[in-house]
């Protein structure tokens, strides 16, 4: 018998479909509700696993060489930035404090992305399913890792990075993020997918990557342009993941669309005020911008973001709730944003400063309906005391979110003039918010956001208000760490060092 | 002759991250060391799960296994995801080339019909077995505590993947579609599968990370590919002429021989850390091992017939002496 010829040649998806789903099996010693006992209690109903698309059919074998040729470039490229001083083809040192921001509070993101992955990757029913989360979670401690293997060598030349690890477990605003992370991970499985692999991954995460990668692409970063890059490919996946997920959930049954409906709203929410730190390092913290925030929302927030929505509304699907909030406070929130981190600059582990006049120039034409109106003159003032050598510091203590645990520096929808604060009193107790968003999220699980961890009051409970104290504990080193950039060591050293790279001084 | 280029020289401010400082000492740390210790959230969590409230986050009391220092658990071959992906590219490119030369010779077509027969209804069915092993791997890196520990378990799942899909493809090269269907009713009704099939189960409730890791990592698997993959594959079968099945499993040994190292690193730390923790893996040890070892038997039977009772014997003996060296005996 000639058995070449009778062997069937199975097209690309059947012969997915047998390398991976036809793996399981209908569990016979031991229940499905035992070995699958968190997909039941959000509420989502799933009446047919196999009705999931797979969104994209790689197999290991694939899977180890495209990520290995991956690999090997972002290392050679990283390695010969570290050997020859790369560092000093930024802009200007400043640029740094971005990535100091994101290494101590979004690389951890990634790595709880990781974990939160596995878990689900486990935890679903059905084997496409979890071979496709099993995927981004092995490809979440890649980035994670590339992260830290990229800012390693910062590390070793500038301050701010030192102490990343510490940070992200007690300064206060790493908690911005890793709230937004805990809250995912501590969710149940759908609600999880919801934030992280559709609102994060898809909604915000063009929002998040473009303008960060094009910053450093604009900003001499090789070593952080390199990284981007090379996960750009993963995050591609990572979309159409979360995207493939909400369709599934609607098309599975009827019931699941407001509980989808209600994720959205909440995590869209989480996920731009977690990103507003975006903002104000596109506006501000670029020496050589890319696009204003408001410019980078219209592209990926209000064209992607409004072409996803009208394509979901087939389903029933609204845009998020906050949209309109969102979209007030755009011409806003980097500059209160950047306001706010200048006056508590003394407890950053960046650095922050007061823009120059081109800065200001260009903050004007990018936001000719805010800038100059509102905060102009609160700038000319920061700068007036500064010259007068008595800079401006506020050694009070913000009142942090309850819900999204930044400092409560917004204003009212439709009134630049004034804060915006709500609170609520849930079981006798007292609970403040920057915004009706965060509110609406506390007062629909409560019992969750009581249990959240605030920085501020802990540094009373823990540290009875000692500031030096509270400096040891996150291990800040003051006068290094923090501050302005105007008169820091990492002035000092970039310029010096890049005196002796480009002249013979 | 060397020539030393000039290059500007600055000084660094500092040799590594202050966590890796606190661990190593004031030195360059390595890109494992960075990529692997203290990188999970260990303090300050803000939610219980609400898929258990009982639970923090992460959570180092839901194994009976108990550390001081959970990245103590660190991994020999120092796997980060770069070193990891780069070293299963290689072996990929191996196998690759083992399933072309195999394929363009037309030797699975020359396998004599009773051993490729004996070749499905061993393999085969395997894949089930790893994707079982796959699902709690993953767990272990879900719920395990310590990036040291739960990283190279992640890592793992996505071999045990592997593995099933060669074996598929395997099968595929040997009988075609229906050889995995075959397979699959074997897995699921064929008297011999079920004991192993019960075990794969069985190990898919238990929440305790560490019991896991032992009876899926150390006990079953430490059984079942020294007796599937280096009894049966390497020396039964290419004694009776299937040499060319050898070539499309040499990622499993290797893997095992690999793997294997990893593992005992594990359990010997962990054994070493108190009395209460190598009594703990005693237990398990013996409990899991007596369980995969009678689960083996009737599926070496497949291949060995009566002698399957000499081969696994021989193989426990083997694996005692391994896990012995642990400092577990049981």
């Amino acid at each position: 018998m000639d058995m070449k010829a009778t062997k069937k040649k199975l097209g690309m998806k059947e012969r997915y479909r047998v390398l991976t789903r036809d793996l399981g099996w209908e569990p016979g010693y031991q229940s499905k509700e035992a070995i699958f006992p968190y997909v039941r209690y959000e509420g989502i109903k799933v009446h047919d696993w196999d009705k999931w698309e797979d969104p994209f059919r790689l197999t290991m074998d694939a899977y180890w060489k495209y990520q290995a040729e991956k690999e090997r470039k972002f290392y050679a490229i990283i390695d010969a930035h570290a050997q020859n001083n790369g560092h000093l083809n930024l802009t200007d040192a400043r640029y740094l404090s971005a990535l100091k921001i994101f290494l101590q509070a979004i690389s951890p993101g990634e790595y709880a992305a990781h974990k939160g992955f596995a878990r689900i990757g486990r935890e679903f029913p059905g084997v496409g399913t979890q071979v496709a989360c099993q995927m981004q979670a092995i490809d979440e401690i890649r980035h994670a890792q590339t992260q830290i293997h990229a800012m390693s060598n910062y590390n070793r030349y500038y301050d701010g990075f030192h102490a990343f690890a510490d940070a992200r477990d007690r300064i206060w605003y790493t908690s911005v993020a890793r709230s937004f992370f805990d809250d995912a991970m501590s969710a149940g499985p759908f609600e999880f997918m919801i934030a992280i692999g559709f609102s994060f991954e898809y909604v915000l995460t063009n929002l998040l990557f473009v303008p960060f990668m094009s910053g450093a692409a604009y900003n001499g970063d090789m070593a952080t342009v390199t990284f981007g890059f090379s996960a750009q490919s993963d995050e591609a996946r990572h979309m159409t993941l979360g995207l493939e997920c909400i369709k599934f959930m609607l098309e599975q049954d009827p019931d699941n669309l407001p509980i989808v409906q209600g994720w959205i709203d909440k995590w869209f929410w989480r996920g731009f005020r977690v990103l507003g730190l975006v903002s104000t390092m596109m506006d501000y913290m670029l020496p050589k911008r890319v696009m204003s925030w408001r410019e980078a929302w219209e592209i990926y927030g209000v064209e992607n973001g409004g072409a996803l929505f009208r394509d979901l509304a087939r389903y029933g699907i609204r845009p998020p709730k906050g949209w309109d909030d969102a979209e007030q406070a755009i011409d806003h929130m980097s500059h209160q944003f950047m306001l706010g981190l200048y006056q508590w600059s003394f407890g950053t582990a960046f650095h922050s400063w007061i823009p120059s006049d081109d800065d200001m120039a260009w903050l004007s034409a990018k936001y000719p309906d805010t800038f100059d109106r509102h905060y102009r003159p609160r700038w000319a003032h920061i700068k007036k005391l500064k010259a007068a050598g008595t800079p401006f510091k506020n050694y009070g203590l913000a009142r942090l979110c309850q819900c999204c645990q930044l400092p409560c520096v917004f204003t009212e929808p439709g009134d630049p003039t004034l804060t915006c604060h709500r609170e609520t009193v849930y079981k006798g107790e007292k609970y403040q918010f920057c915004s009706d968003g965060c509110k609406d999220i506390f007062e629909h699980e409560p019992e969750k956001y009581i249990q959240a961890w605030l920085p501020m009051p802990a540094l009373f409970s823990e540290l009875g208000g000692d500031v030096a104290a509270w400096m040891d504990w996150v291990n800040l080193r003051d006068g290094a760490d923090n501050g302005d950039y105007d008169g820091s060591r990492d002035q000092k050293h970039f310029d010096e060092w890049r005196g002796l790279a480009t002249s013979n001084l | 002759m060397q020539i030393d280029l000039r290059t500007v020289s600055i000084q660094p401010q500092r040799n590594a991250f202050d966590h890796l400082v606190r661990r190593f000492g004031d030195k360059p740390a390595s890109r494992y060391q960075e990529g692997s210790y203290d990188i999970q959230a260990a303090e300050n969590l803000h939610y219980r799960p609400t898929w258990d409230p009982d639970q923090q986050l992460y959570d180092a009391g839901i194994t009976r296994i108990a550390m001081r220092d959970w990245y103590a658990l660190k991994d020999p071959r120092q796997f980060y995801y770069s070193t990891y992906t780069l070293t299963r590219a290689r072996q990929q490119d191996t196998t690759e080339a083992n399933f072309a030369f195999v394929e363009s010779r037309g030797l699975a077509d020359r396998l004599a019909p009773e051993l490729r027969e004996a070749v499905l209804r061993l393999l085969v069915p395997l894949r089930h077995a790893a994707w079982g092993a796959n699902q709690n791997n993953t767990f272990v890196c879900g719920y395990g505590f310590g990036t040291a520990f739960t990283q190279p378990c992640m890592y793992h799942a996505m071999d045990n993947l592997g593995i099933a899909q060669y074996l598929s493809r395997l099968g595929m090269m040997l009988g075609d579609v229906e050889a995995l269907d075959a397979g699959k009713a074997a897995w699921l009704d064929g008297p011999a599968w079920q004991p192993l099939r019960r075990y794969v189960e069985d190990c898919m409730v238990v929440r305790d990370p560490f019991e896991l890791f032992v009876a899926q990592n150390a006990a079953l698997d430490g059984l079942l590919y020294p007796l599937v993959y280096a009894r049966i594959v390497d020396d039964e079968l290419s004694a009776r002429g299937a040499s060319a099945v050898a070539m499309l499993t040499q990622f499993m040994a290797e893997w095992f021989d690999e793997t294997r190292k990893w593992v005992d690193a594990v359990l010997k730390t962990a054994a070493a850390e108190s009395d209460h923790n190598r009594e703990v893996l005693q237990g398990w040890m013996a409990h899991w091992s007596d369980r995969a070892a009678a689960a083996l038997v009737p599926v070496v039977e497949l291949v060995l017939g009566v002698d399957a009772d000499e081969a696994v014997a021989v193989q426990i003996a083997a694996f005692k002496a391994r896990i012995h060296k642990t400092g577990i005996s049981f």
